[in-house]
Parts: structure tokens; sequence; C-alpha cells
């Protein structure tokens, strides 16, 4: 069984249809990045997976770990193992992001009918995780997000995949408003939680993150259709070319599918 | 969306807890007011001379206002008239001669208590917490008189007050707020039947946290209680209130007075959880919370704080105030006020800076959720012989769902230069992105808007005793009966 089965996914936003069809399997182990243009639909596949209901199903099916995600809430796609890092991170003012961070993963440790973790073991594991983001602690007894910078808040997002060791980690648009060093932080903390019993899927628009993410797959995301899918090459090609190449060639051939 | 939308709705008809009626025998007054009813009350209560005069004086006040139509009209709050004269001024559960102790009490007031989690046995010694509980109009036990007595404390219900401390309730009452300082005070210096009574001596730091619980039991009763502390030089007390009453169709009208007392370098640290019946879905019944309360900070390096946590009532009435009299005294005002559903509130505070240095404080959260109406009203009036007087002003609102509103009146007056004023004010709504972060962290909708809420109301709960502070958060995400946009 597939860890991710996207089965002919069509989805509508505000009336229009941004998704048109799409088709995507993600095992355990495996890193598939999604790219593509502005606009091209990369972000809308990713807040559907992570159940955000301004998005509406119209058509197609998606199972993850054989059980229907579509039929989820968000807080279920998460308890069952879906993360996403969000490419905006929110500021919750007035609760600590050690706090925030407990609650989250107590709550989904409910959901898993485990014991909830006291703070006595809960932060010795967190301390690891943000020494391993290279974060500051001091940000840890402050607000979520307040008065982060927006490196800060990108690396809060990949700590807070590391404390919940998703199954499914979808990273959306983490590279962006990144300089190089931030860059190379969060990669080196996504490499890390790679692993065989986790599937990643790594949106984004440049190719740059993809040389400290190497993934196995690429997927081409042209007008709400997977346009051409390959290897990490793919992404290299693309850099060189550009979109418009893709996009020249998709209007030209049948849309290559997985 | 919609889920999100539908489940905050879901949270919303959670319903009222405390609304229970408890079944004792109860004595009470004929309804309506005039003075017979006033020399009635006095007499039931045994009171002296000086005390029937007093209610007299605030009953002809009070007459004159309502001929004149004067009850306070400018309040950001919409009834219908109240028919004071429908109403019953005095109820009292039936009680044997002479109670000399908790043994004696009604068993089913005790279950009452209990079942409101207010602890009265002695056993709660160890939460180190006095308590005095109103049920309906008088008071039925006072915990801790015993120990509080070797230090000189007294705490007891005001009508004990009345009889035992003729002197200090005659030097004070009524020295902060007169009956004649507006029309639901005059109305309950007519009537008030009682309430609790604290005077800490010099020095003395009042070693446990003083309590009062209120609770309307009686149906078509007003409650009427009045609180007076004291705090001579140096000393130190914290006190505490929570109120609860019935689920009853018609609304129910509570007319308190607070007033606090605070002599040199003396602290008084006043907290409320105030939970009253809020009213159902639709907005029908609730209790009318008109209630005057005011600090005086009469002493040199004086200190008053109010922290109030208001997430019951129909209508919420109340503007705890500071005068600040004495140089360098403090006034501090801590606020989260929660309107759901068809709840109004009207709430906010007054800094009378009098003295030099004087300082004053004023951190107030609304939420509005539901149809709920949320004001705050806030003067700050820095007087010509306040040098260097600072005040700070935080006022912040919190939106859940489109059909709340939130309204902020401050109003500043400066008459000495010297002044330093700081104001901020923000506006903001749960928003859609705050839940869906949350939710994808594996929070549910009620949890999430929990957390936003308590984190919005943060400043305002370290301000509780720590015991109350977790009450209050649960209070909070239980009261919670709000709608997302």
């Amino acid at each position: 069984m597939s860890l991710l089965e996207i089965k002919n996914l069509r989805v509508r936003v505000a009336g229009h249809e941004i998704l048109k069809g799409i088709d995507l399997t993600i095992d355990s182990g495996e890193v598939h990045s999604i790219m593509g243009p502005n606009g091209s639909g990369k972000s809308t596949l990713a807040q559907v997976l992570a159940r955000r209901e301004t998005y509406q199903v119209i058509d197609g099916e998606v199972l993850f770990n054989g059980k229907d995600l579509l039929a989820m809430k968000p807080e279920e796609a998460a308890c069952e193992g879906v993360f996403m890092a969000f490419q905006y991170p929110v500021e919750i003012p007035g609760i600590s992001n050690t706090y925030f961070m407990r609650s989250a993963l107590n709550a989904m440790r409910k959901y898993r009918n485990q014991d909830e973790m006291d703070a006595m073991d809960f932060l010795p594991m967190f301390r690891e995780k943000v020494k391993l983001l290279e974060m500051d602690e001091k940000l840890m007894s402050r607000s979520v997000n307040e008065g982060f910078s927006g490196g800060e808040k990108k690396r809060n997002e990949i700590l807070q995949m590391a404390v919940l060791e998703p199954k499914l980690a979808i990273l959306d648009e983490t590279d962006s408003g990144l300089d190089i060093d931030a860059l190379r932080i969060v990669a080196k903390g996504v490499n890390a939680m790679r692993s065989k019993d986790r599937g990643m899927l790594v949106v984004t628009h440049y190719q740059r993150l993809l040389n400290y993410i190497v993934p196995d797959r690429v997927h081409v995301l042209v007008d709400g259709r997977i346009a051409r899918s390959g290897g990490s090459e793919l992404a290299l090609e693309l850099e060189e070319k550009g979109y418009g190449w893709i996009d020249g060639e998709a209007q030209a051939t049948v849309p290559a599918s997985t | 969306m919609s889920t999100n939308v539908n489940t905050i709705r879901e949270l919303a008809e959670r319903d009222y807890k405390w609304g229970f009626v408890t079944a004792v025998e109860e004595e009470r007054v004929p309804r309506g007011l005039n003075e017979d009813i006033i020399r009635l009350i006095s007499a039931k209560k045994r009171e002296p001379q000086f005390m029937l005069e007093w209610r007299l004086k605030a009953f002809q006040y009070w007459a004159s206002l309502e001929a004149s139509q004067a009850e306070p009209k400018w309040a950001n709050i919409k009834y219908a008239p109240i028919d004071y004269q429908d109403i019953v001024y005095y109820s009292a559960p039936k009680k044997k001669p002479g109670l000399q102790s908790l043994d004696e009490l009604d068993p089913e007031i005790l279950r009452t208590y209990e079942k409101l989690g207010i602890p009265l046995a002695e056993q709660k010694m160890l939460a180190g917490v006095a308590v005095d509980a109103v049920f309906d109009s008088v008071s039925v036990a006072t915990t801790f008189k015993e120990k509080l007595a070797e230090l000189g404390v007294i705490f007891c219900p005001f009508s004990e007050a009345v009889e035992k401390y003729p002197e200090l309730v005659k030097r004070y009452l009524g020295s902060v707020v007169p009956y004649t300082d507006n029309f639901f005070a005059a109305l309950n210096a007519a009537v008030f039947s009682d309430g609790s009574f604290v005077y800490v001596p010099e020095g003395v730091r009042c070693p446990l946290e003083l309590s009062t619980y209120f609770r309307i039991n009686a149906a078509e009763t007003g409650q009427f209680e009045r609180t007076l502390i004291v705090a001579d030089r140096g000393a130190y007390v914290s006190y505490l209130e929570g109120c609860t009453a019935p689920i009853r169709d018609e609304n129910q009208l509570h007319a308190a007075v607070v007033e606090l007392v605070a002599l040199d370098d003396a602290q008084i640290k006043y907290s409320t959880v105030q939970n009253w019946y809020p009213g159902d879905k639709q907005g029908r019944g609730g209790i009318y919370n008109f209630v005057t309360k005011r600090g005086k900070c009469a002493g040199v390096n004086s200190k008053i704080s109010w922290t109030q946590v208001e997430t019951g009532s129909a209508i919420t009435w109340k503007y705890p105030s500071c005068i600040l009299q004495g140089d360098n005294s403090a006034g501090e005002f801590y606020s989260v006020a929660l309107t759901n559903n068809y709840q109004q509130a009207d709430t906010g505070t007054k800094m009378i800076h009098l003295g030099k240095n004087t300082s004053s404080t004023v951190v107030s959260k609304g939420i509005s959720a539901g149809h709920g109406q949320n004001t705050y009203r806030g003067l700050v009036k820095i007087l010509k012989g306040a040098s260097r007087a600072r005040n700070y002003t935080q006022c912040d609102s919190l939106l859940i769902g489109d059909q709340c509103g939130a309204h902020t009146f401050p109003y500043i007056e400066v008459k000495n230069a010297s002044a330093r004023m700081e104001h901020e004010a923000s506006t903001s709504k749960i928003g859609e992105d705050q839940l869906f972060y949350l939710q994808q962290r594996g929070l549910k909708t009620e949890d999430a808007v929990s957390m936003i809420v308590n984190g919005f109301c943060k400043q305002v709960f370290r301000e509780l005793p720590m015991e109350f502070a977790v009450e209050a958060q649960k209070l909070l995400s239980v009261s919670l009966e709000g709608s997302v946009g």
C-alpha cells in the first residue's frame, strides 16, 4: 500500500477550477517535489492535502495509508500523520512556542491513544530539535511566530515537523524568503527527517532548494495538471530552460503521468 | 470554513452549567419598594438607627431620581424598562435561630456550594482561601474566621460588621461610593441586604486569599450586596469574588456596590470571576449586572488593583475605578469581558489622578462572539495637582464571527502638563488562517479557539491568583460561544 495515492483530483477555488485532474503516488521513504510556475496550482494541492476547507474538491480520490483523506477534518489528517509546513506561518499572540508544541504533540498522542507527554519528558526532546534547527532557545518561550523574522518562522515550521514526526511532510514553498544560510539550515533539518517511514512532498517554485534536498521524483505542474515527471535531473533541466519549455511541450503533447 | 463555523456554533450551544435551582425554604419581603420595605429589611437585620437613617436617605434620593427618570441611559446597552416595583428586594433561606456553625446550615445550601465547587468545609483550609458565601440576600457562611481573627483581620458578613464594628462601618460606608453617586448605587444603599466586610489592621499582610461567593437562587428577586474592604496602613489583602445564578426566563437585577479603601502603603488586590446566568441563545433571561465598584488610594504609596473576568450576565454595566489621592499611589485595572449570544457589556474603568506621581495601568481585553456587543468605556483624568502622573492604557478587542460588535470609548482629560499618557488599542478577528494553522497541528476547532482566546487574555490572567487563573481559563472555554467568519 502506498503512503499517498492521489487519483484524478479536481479542485475548485472561488468558482475556478485550479486542479484539473492530478494523479500522484508517494511511497514511504520517497521525497517528491512539485514544481511549477506561479498560479499552476502547487499550493492548492498542498492545502487540499492538509484539508483546508476553503478548497472545494469536485472530483477524484485521495488515499492516505489506505484511508480516505478527503473525508478527514484538518485535525484528523494532522493526527493521522499529515503535516504541512506553511508558506505563511501565522502568529498566535500570548501562547508560547513551547506550550503550543506540547499541546499539538499531545493532541496527536491522545488521538493515537498514547499517554500525554509531561513537560519533564517533552523539554529535553524539544531542546534537541531546537539545536538541530540552530534556533535561539529564547524564541521558544516567545509567542508562536510573534516577532519572528521570515527565516525564523520557516525554521520554526521545520522544528514543528521534527517534533511531530509526521508520516507525510508537505513543505509549501518553505524556501521562499530564505537567505542562503537559512536555506541550508532548513535543508539540514529536512534531510535529518528523511526516513524509510516517511514520505515528503516538497512544493517549490525554484530549483535552488532541491540542491540541498535532493528529491527522488520531480513533477512539473502546469495549469492544474502534472505536465511532466522525472528524476531530480528534471529540476536542473527546468532551471536551465524555464517553465516555458514545459508549457510549450504540454500544449503539444498529452500530459505525462506517473 | 463552513465546518469551522458550525463547530464553533455548536460550541456556542453549550449550556450554562450553573443553572440549577436549590430547593430551600425562603423568607422574603413583599414585592415592591417603599419606605416600609426599607424599614422591614433594616428591622429583619436588627440594624442600628444610623443604618436605617442612611438607607432612608438613600431611598429618598433614589426615588427622586426615579421620579425624574434619571436612570442612566448613556451606556451602550439596550434593555426593556425595569419595573422597580415588581422586584422582591429581600429573600433569605429560612434558618434556625442563632446559627452557630456550618453544621447547622441547610444541607441543601451546602450541597449547592459543593456543586459549584465552592468549598466551605474546614478541610478546604489547604486551599488557603477563606470564603464568605452569600446566598440570595444573606451571607450564609464564613470560613476561617478564627484564624483570621488571630491576626486582627476582620472578614465577616456585612450585617455582622454593622452589629459588631459599627464605628468602622460608620467611618467608611459610603466614603468611596456615596449613595448619591448614581442611580444604582442609591438603590443599593437603600436595599442592600448583605455582602462582605473586610478590615486588615495596620501592618498585617493577610495570609489567605479572602473570597466571597455570590449565588442568586430565588426567583423574581434582586441581589444587592455591598462589600467594603479597608486596608489600614501598610496592610495587604487579596480578595476574590465569584458569582452564579440559576437559569430563569425573566431577567434578574443585580446592583452591587464595592468600596475599597487603602491607607498609607496599603495594597488591595480585588479579583472577580463573574459568571452570572447570561440568558439563553435567543437572549431570553439572564442577570442585569449593574455594579458600582470603586477604590480609593487614600494614603501615600498605596495601591489598588482590579482584575475582572466577566463572562456571565445578560448585561454588564460596571467600571471598577481608582481614585488616586495619595501621592505615589497606583491603580490597576485588568479586564477580560466576553459577550456571546445576545450578551451586552459596557465596562471599563475610571482612573482619577489627584496625588503627585500617581500612576495607573489599564489593560482591557474584550471578546465578542455570536451577537454579543462589547463596549470598553474608560476615563483617565489627571487633575491639576497631579504632577508627573502616568497612565498606560491598552485596549484590545477580539471578534469571533461577523454578527458581533466591539466598541471603544476612551476618554482622557489632562489638566496637568507634566502628565505622561500612553494609549494603545487594537481590534482583531479570529481568522480562518489562524484556526487552520492550529488544526493542522492536530488541535480540534474548539481547542484552537480556546487557545487563541486564552493567548489573547494572557496579560490579564497572569494577574489572577493561580487557582483562579485556571478556573478563568476553563470558564472562558465553556463560555466561548463564538462563531468565525
